[in-house]
């Protein structure tokens, strides 16, 4: 019972800072609303045990990806481009869009109806979520982790040769 | 939701009721007086010169790129670090040839003084 | 989720948020006390005895003084931010253990708010989150030097927020754990039957990068150019006033508390008496005894050149220090208190290393600072965590 509350509530929090996010006027609103919308993931994942997650979802989204989000809209002056007329003449097109992806969901969604228990009684003994992610990522997965390293390389170097004009 | 998180949110709900107590407190007792140059920005005394919202460098961005993905090897080594007993060698050249590579990285910034000033 | 669980954890929280409230509120009177002697005069004087009572009459000024919100700052996002700012920095005690678990009549007492098993990860999640108060206060100013100022905060922050997740992954290596009360068992025992197995001796780099790292995140000095007076008017804070200043004042101390306890927890072994010998668990007694004695000598003295009455309130003070020195001597008491004795002076020592270096170190430009932070930090956390790894496969 307390269960299903708890995930009612991240899940509320998590809609609702969607729908707040795209429908502000002012960028830094959005970004607050953002990351409000991650802060409930983070629940979400501690409410499914994996407090590694949780913390990690923390730490890298909210911490630090927002913050990078943060400091282009203060620094690009986001808000003033905001407040300019936004040209939005197809928008029946994007309705009719919206509106076949959202289908296409929602069918999904009734087609897989059977499937959406809440999960039973955690077992009492797991391991705790970090050493059991530990072990997974460095004995079963390495291969992934190596390719990570190398798609971090990619990304320092992309990231300084788009930003410096003068390398 | 596990049970020992359960503090944390009581936590959270008392830490943020205490600065919401004082402000409200605060508000009720001082004097407020919302008129004249009191309401314009501080310029050391003399009139804002112009606004806030001028260019300011491209180097803050490059520091919050490279910390995202320095933070990302950092949330990496933590499981790594934790179960460091149990992965013994194997684990530690594993974690070397992840942190060789990141060296690269590592110099070439270096190198192309993506880190200078910053 | 028993109720009686829940009563304990709101019991416990608000013994923790008063205590914690006094300490930061001494922790001011202390930094202003040590740094008038710095600088060869006393310090608050007049306030009470001693200037005991000059954090209230500062909170009361910060209360009845006139609070204007300038005109053009961002309203709900300027509201936000103190309150962000200090919510965020007390949220990190929440999982600092305080000492030993004790079992009286068959229950046991915790001495933590509660005991994650991603302790050390939570923290630093709520330290990652507390660069937003300052970004978005100096965002939401809607002035120059508070923009300024609040980026260069920020900036400074995240880019020694890596510093300290560096430096503490050869804590984690030797202690395979990320629960802070886990650390600190993991610290229990001693070599040679005489130096303890705290992680400052194997992890000495580690330690002094995880310092530097926790001076920058705090914004305290020699790192504090972001708030500093003569370059940025206030920095992020400079259209805030009254208590929403206090606010980020208050926030800033608490911050300083927590590294303080983190550092004692990662590296000196928490709660543990330094020494195993039998006669230590004497000294709690002895100390307390000692200040009771020394308050008492010092008021007398100071009332006869002052002749203010106020001084008399001093040996009730030292009567009541005293009076807890002799419950040492109990030692159900003293079982429970002791390790509390032991944490508590180790994180004066390490804010007095705070308040000791502010006042006696010049700042860092802020080239400087990000030069130490990316250049000479990561490197050296790096090397530290590869010559670890390496000496514990081996």
């Amino acid at each position: 019972m307390l269960d299903q509350f708890f995930f009612y509530i991240f899940a509320s929090v998590i809609l609702l800072g969607g729908l707040l996010t795209i429908t502000r006027r002012s960028a830094v609103h959005s970004a607050i609303f953002l990351i409000a919308t991650l802060l409930g993931i983070a629940g979400l994942f501690l409410h499914l045990q994996a407090e590694f997650l949780a913390g990690v979802q923390v730490i890298l989204y909210v911490g630090g990806i927002m913050v990078l989000f943060l400091f282009v809209i203060m620094l690009v002056n986001l808000d003033q481009a905001a407040r300019q007329r936004q040209f939005n003449r197809q928008w029946w097109l994007a309705l009719l869009a919206a509106a076949a992806v959202c289908g296409e969901a929602l069918y999904g969604l009734y087609r897989g109806r059977g499937a959406f228990t809440f999960p039973g009684a955690v077992p009492g003994n797991m391991p705790p979520n970090t050493q059991a992610v530990g072990n997974a990522l460095y004995q079963n997965y390495m291969l992934p982790f190596e390719v990570a390293s190398i798609m971090l390389l990619v990304a320092m170097v992309g990231a300084v040769v788009m930003a410096k004009k003068r390398l | 939701m596990p049970g020992n998180y359960i503090p944390i949110l009581v936590f959270l709900v008392l830490a943020f009721a205490f600065p919401v107590v004082a402000l409200s407190l605060a508000a009720l007792v001082r004097p407020s007086a919302q008129s004249g140059e009191r309401l314009t920005p501080y310029e050391c005394g003399i009139q804002p010169v112009s606004d806030s919202r001028g260019r300011y460098t491209v180097r803050f961005y490059i520091i919050a790129m490279l910390f995202v993905i320095f933070d990302v090897e950092t949330v990496f080594l933590y499981p790594w670090a934790v179960q460091y007993k149990a992965l013994k060698v194997f684990g530690l050249v594993e974690m070397l040839v992840f942190l060789a590579i990141l060296l690269v990285g590592y110099v070439w910034l270096y190198k192309k003084g993506a880190l200078e000033w910053v | 989720m028993d109720l009686t669980i829940l009563i304990i954890s709101l019991a416990k929280i608000a013994v923790v948020l008063t205590v914690l409230f006094t300490c930061v509120a001494y922790v001011v009177w202390l930094e202003r006390k040590v740094a008038g002697r710095i600088q060869n005069r006393w310090g608050p004087h007049r306030t009470g005895p001693f200037g005991l009572l000059q954090p209230a009459a500062d909170f009361l000024k910060a209360l009845f003084k006139e609070d204007f919100t300038p005109a053009q700052v961002q309203r709900p996002i300027y509201f936000l931010a103190p309150f962000l700012a200090m919510t965020l920095a007390l949220m990190s005690i929440a999982v600092i253990p305080f000492g030993e678990n004790v079992t009286i009549a068959g229950r046991t007492i915790f001495f933590e708010i509660t005991d994650l098993n991603i302790g050390l990860l939570y923290i630093f999640a709520v330290t990652s989150l507390g660069v937003y108060g300052i970004a978005l206060a100096g965002w939401s100013s809607g002035s120059k030097y508070s923009l300024m100022g609040g980026l260069r905060s920020s900036a400074q922050m995240i880019s020694y927020e890596l510093g300290l997740g560096f430096a503490v992954v050869g804590v984690l290596i030797l202690s395979g754990t990320l629960s802070l009360r886990g650390i600190v068992n993991a610290q229990s025992g001693f070599w040679f039957g005489i130096i303890p197995k705290w992680y400052i001796w194997p992890q000495f780099v580690g330690f002094l990068v995880y310092l530097t790292a926790a001076f920058a995140e705090t914004n305290r000095t020699p790192f504090d150019l972001p708030e500093a007076e003569g370059e940025l008017v206030g920095g992020f804070h400079t259209e805030y006033s009254s208590l929403k200043f206090a606010m980020f004042f208050t926030a800033e101390y608490t911050n300083m508390i927590t590294v303080a306890c983190l550092a004692t927890l990662l590296f000196f072994g928490g709660w543990m008496a330094p020494l195993p010998w039998a006669w230590v668990q004497h000294v709690p007694a002895l100390v307390l005894l000692g200040m009771a004695a020394l308050m008492t000598r010092t008021a007398l003295r100071t009332y006869r050149l002052e002749r203010r009455k106020s001084y008399f309130a001093v040996p009730g003070l030292a009567g009541i220090v005293g009076l807890i020195g002799l419950a040492f001597l109990h030692p159900v008491f003293a079982a429970v208190a002791a390790p509390m004795f032991w944490f508590a002076s180790k994180v004066f020592v390490f804010l007095f290393l705070y308040i000791w270096v502010r006042w006696s170190v010049p700042r860092f430009r802020y080239d400087q600072l990000m030069h130490l932070g990316w250049k000479v930090l990561l490197p050296v956390a790096a090397a530290n965590i590869l010559i670890t790894g390496l000496v514990v496969a081996l």
